[in-house]
């Protein structure tokens, strides 16, 4: 253990750690911008300046470890002025428009400057207004107000592998743009967002889509219909000061209704459906490959659209790999505007279905012209991100908190616990395998809780084997077989296991691929968070809806198994390739 | 008054001028390459022990003590080891590195070879800036003919130790001369600083332990290890051992690359080696170091050469220039020139010299116009001040230097450009 002073006060921390993390321990939080948790140390901003006594210059708390003896000073007047000046300068350099800006009162410059006392900037404006980069229907990219903090280039280079933005330029030009400055839409992005959750700013958010379901809402001949992810239910609730990983769903639900839904479901019943879908297309690849038939396994999940970009991009010919299903939410748009609107006797035009997502990549996705039931209306007509949600929400004035719990609409709001598990990685597998595997055994799947252990967890690439022994008749052919099961999430994870499949030594017959590191919880869209155990804490709220269901596997839905009943046929059928399957496109780098 | 032969002292320099650089027989037979032979037959630690002894600090610009960094990349673990030499010489108003590599090239290589052996690393690289074309030309000469001579390559000259050196050219870059920007472009980044610690010496190039030094620093290895480190302690000054180069630049009657021991005065340099200004002018102010250096009055310039002398006036001569600037001249306009430079030459990566440098021109540019207020020196001065605390490198925190003395040298200057009262 190291003692050093902070602030006249001793304190003992082990050996390695930061003055930043030392003053914590003394309750000092001391003020920082280009800081973020699970990130490298990257010290460009110079907000988290402290006096070190023996040292010439100030100090950055992020970057500096402490050692023994050293006396701090978080609050000296030296310490202040200097950062102080360093918001100044950096504010001199920004787009300060604070009440036109989507970051309002929730920006971390905005909250430095606030806490730094400025009032009034002594540094006249060098700002030289950009052109936005809205050419991607998933992010926005806008130079003006970026403060060059580095965390969005970390992210989409170390935790994705991407590297599709960079610092380009020196001194006053540098700047974040994507390779050669292009425009993001014409670059390899995957549009997963992981940029605009780490921008302490509005340099880079999701393509804001509030005023077309506004718009939406207050038009009389429309019935809009809404469905929400898995993953938005854990973590919606934060934006309204709630600990994350808090289930919302019945507040949710509440204020969806509030804010003029007329119909509130939820991509939960279509991830149920998802199930069944997939795993006979599974089922069936597997009996053509053990029969001799033409198959191409390993079979990959398709629910999570950044990683369907990313494929399409990277590995273009590797796309039979991917299970045909469309993701759970463009299902369950088909489904509304035809089942649905059917049902209700509404002409599918005028069904307006509104998608909340906790993705940014989803927005893209419900843009592909493949994914329209009809070739001219889209299966889905908007996506908003958990974030944007929040704030529509805070727009009309609702009290989140305080809104008494209300049930989805039927028939497409009922899901099972195996559709919430969706949310994170493993959890498609971990759905899929409860019920292929009571499919091909006539028995429930023997784990603990039903969870496959091995693929529960944060670990970026996940690995299962499960024996089948004594099959039901229909699946004689696959007794014995141990079927190799993979997990991977982050783009950059998903590269190795096609890398795998690429040079022909994956061992795998399934996998589960999801863009974000962590699955759907973390996705582009989800709420901004400092807390460095965000992920772990979402994770857990996802498996406590699971477990708190009666129902945790997909094939005992009801209203699934009337859904193929009265409508769908089988599942693989015609009608189910017709409306909830789809193609890929063999895109290419850019 | 000294005469010119009292002032000047030649020791990294004896060559220069004497031989022909292009020659590895005349450098041998003016005694090259002996400091090598006489290295292999000692322990690295020996060696390290003299220039311990000798005091030799570096001549980069921030006076390091070359023999403790030695002592770190022998001790550091990690294999292999590299020995960087920094020949980015791009601070305006320096070269004399240029002069060194290009009038006696295999005295650096020496240098270089000596350190390799004695810190246990195989691979060099000599970073010259990219503008200097000759200084190129002149090691890539004497790297090869050092190679066909067996003192660099495999198993030199018998010792059992071998050593390779490359070139590398830079590419225009001022931050580049920043040791980790420089490591950084050298893997193929972009030049920008890396976070300190870890230094070099343990986490360098590919995060191997590093020595990176000047071309000047390692040019004295040789006369070092020859001469032995008390000898070399006993040149200059109790503070100050040894000579520096002196790159003598602007309005003086001889400017040019001139060595001189620690100890003599900034006053020698500028009187009695450059004969002062040229067409009866008088001198206005002396920048030293270079672009990033302080500018004093011609009143200061009997403070002699000696770090512990100049640091007491809260000053440094960086990388040995001094440029001299007669009445001719507007500081204003020197001052805007200075930070033009660095506007151009910031990488970008820190807030305070990203955004600090234009801060400073925008206010200059003010009190050029005649328009400046009161508050316009206290915001300079606090943009001043914050970017030399705060500034993630060396170049953020130099740059401001030339108006932080000029405010303190120089107010006049400022408070008679103030906007006229009204």
């Amino acid at each position: 253990m190291i003692e050093l002073t902070i602030n006249n006060r001793k304190v003992s921390v082990p050996e390695g750690t930061t003055i930043l993390d030392a003053a914590k321990k003394l309750g000092i939080t001391i003020p920082t911008l280009c800081y973020f948790p699970n990130q490298k140390t990257k010290a460009n901003c110079r907000v988290c300046v402290v006096e070190v006594d023996g040292y010439r210059t100030l100090q950055t708390a992020c970057s500096t470890p402490v050692a023994p003896g050293m006396v701090v000073k978080t609050n000296s007047p030296k310490a202040l002025e200097a950062r102080k000046v360093n918001i100044e300068l950096i504010l001199a350099n920004h787009d300060a428009r604070c009440l036109e800006c989507s970051r309002n009162l929730n920006c971390e410059l905005q909250k430095v400057a606030n806490q730094a006392g400025i009032t009034d900037n002594p540094f006249e404006s060098v700002l030289v207004m950009q052109d936005i980069d809205d050419s991607s229907p998933s992010i926005v990219r806008n130079p003006n107000k970026c403060i060059k903090c580095g965390r969005c280039i970390e992210v989409c280079r170390d935790v994705q592998g991407l590297n599709i933005i960079d610092d380009a330029g020196r001194s006053a030009d540098m700047g974040v743009v994507p390779t050669f400055g292009k425009f993001l839409n014409d670059s390899n992005c995957v549009a997963c967002g992981q940029c605009a959750v780490v921008c302490p700013v509005a340099a880079i958010t999701e393509k804001d889509e509030i005023g077309v379901v506004w718009e939406a809402l207050s038009d009389p001949s429309k019935r809009v219909v809404v469905q929400t992810a898995p993953a938005v239910r854990v973590a919606l609730g934060e934006e309204f000061g709630m600990a994350p990983g808090t289930p919302v769903t019945g507040k949710m639900a509440a204020s969806l209704r509030a804010l003029g839904f007329d119909d509130i479901f939820d991509t939960n019943f279509t991830a149920d459906l998802t199930i069944m879908e997939e795993g006979t297309e599974f089922l069936t690849r597997v009996k053509n490959a053990l029969t001799g038939g033409k198959a191409t396994l390993p079979m990959i999940t398709s629910c999570s659209p950044g990683w369907i970009n990313f494929v399409e991009i990277n590995y273009p010919e590797l796309l039979d790999h991917l299970s045909t299903c469309k993701s759970p939410h463009q299902m369950l748009g088909a489904l509304i505007k035809t089942y649905y609107a059917k049902k209700i006797n509404v002409k599918p035009e005028d069904m307006f279905v509104v998608s909340v997502m906790p993705c940014t990549a989803k927005k893209y996705e419900a843009k592909r012209p493949e994914l329209s039931v009809d070739g001219i209306h889209p299966d889905v007509d908007a996506v908003l991100t958990t974030r944007e949600l929040a704030r529509m929400i805070k727009q009309a004035g609702i009290d989140f908190v305080n809104l008494p719990d209300e049930d989805f609409d039927n028939p497409l709001g009922l899901s099972t616990g195996a559709a919430d598990i969706f949310g994170v990685t493993g959890g498609v597998m971990e759905a899929a395998l409860r019920t292929v595997y009571e499919i091909v055994t006539g028995r429930e799947l023997p784990f603990d809780g039903l969870h496959v252990k091995p693929i529960v967890g944060l670990e970026g690439i996940k690995e299962a084997t499960i024996k089948i022994e004594n099959p039901v008749a229909d699946y004689a052919f696959l007794d014995g077989v141990e079927v190799k099961v993979a997990v991977a999430s982050s783009t950059k994870n998903a590269k190795v296991l096609m890398d795998q499949i690429a040079a022909g030594t994956s061992p795998y017959h399934f996998i589960e691929i999801m863009g974000c590191l962590g699955g759907c919880i973390t996705g582009g869209g989800q709420p901004r968070s400092a807390d460095p155990d965000v992920r772990i804490k979402r994770l857990g709220g996802m498996y406590s809806v699971d477990e708190a269901k009666v129902l945790r596997k997909s094939h005992d839905n009801p209203y699934v198994k009337s859904i193929y009943e009265e409508y769908l046929g089988a599942p693989n059928g015609h009608l189910s390739h017709e409306l909830l399957h789809t193609h890929y496109n063999k895109r290419g780098k850019a | 008054m000294k005469t010119k032969n009292e002032i000047i002292k030649t020791l990294v320099t004896k060559r220069c001028g004497v031989i022909k650089p292009d020659s590895i027989e005349e450098f041998i037979g003016a005694g090259g390459y002996q400091a090598v032979v006489k290295a292999f037959s000692m322990q690295p630690e020996q060696i390290i022990g003299e220039v311990k002894a000798s005091n030799l600090k570096g001549r980069g610009g921030a006076g390091f003590p070359t023999g403790i960094k030695m002592d770190a990349v022998l001790k550091a673990e990690g294999s292999p080891k590299y020995i960087i030499c920094n020949a980015d010489e791009g601070e305006p108003g320096n070269f004399k590195d240029k002069y060194l590599m290009e009038n006696d090239p295999h005295q650096l290589l020496e240098g270089m070879i000596i350190c390799a052996y004695a810190v246990g690393a195989s691979h060099g690289y000599i970073y010259i800036r990219g503008e200097y074309g000759d200084s190129m030309t002149a090691l890539e000469k004497a790297i090869a003919d050092a190679k066909a001579n067996g003192w660099l390559g495999a198993n030199i000259k018998g010792s059992g130790f071998s050593f390779d050196v490359m070139v590398h050219s830079g590419a225009g870059s001022y931050v580049c001369g920043e040791e980790f920007a420089l490591i950084e472009s050298l893997e193929g980044k972009p030049g920008r600083p890396r976070n300190k610690p870890p230094y070099p010496t343990t986490a360098g190039f590919r995060d191997k332990p590093t020595m990176i030094s000047n071309v000047e620093t390692f040019s004295n290895i040789g006369i070092i290890v020859n001469g032995g480190g008390e000898a070399f302690k006993a040149i200059g000054t109790e503070t100050s051992a040894g000579t520096r180069l002196i790159s003598l630049s602007g309005n003086v009657k001889n400017p040019g690359v001139y060595e001189v021991p620690f100890g003599v005065t900034l006053a020698d340099i500028v009187y009695g080696l450059g004969e002062g200004a040229p067409d009866g002018q008088k001198i206005k102010m002396v920048q030293l170091g270079g672009a990033s250096g302080p500018i004093i009055p011609p009143e200061l310039l009997d403070i002699r050469l000696d770090y512990k002398d100049l640091a007491d006036e809260g000053i440094s001569i960086g990388s040995g220039a001094v440029i001299v600037i007669d009445e001719r001249f507007g500081m204003m306009e020197i001052l805007e020139r200075i930070m033009k430079f660095f506007c151009r030459e910031s990488c970008g990566k820190c807030t305070p010299c990203r955004e600090g440098n234009r801060q400073i021109l925008n206010i200059l540019n003010k009190f050029i116009a005649c328009k400046a207020s009161e508050e316009d020196i206290k915001n300079l001065t606090s943009i001043c001040n914050v970017m030399c605390l705060t500034s993630f490198c060396g170049l953020g925190q130099a740059a401001p230097t030339a108006v932080l003395t000029t405010l303190k040298y120089f107010g006049g200057e400022y408070t008679g450009r103030l906007a006229a009262k009204s």
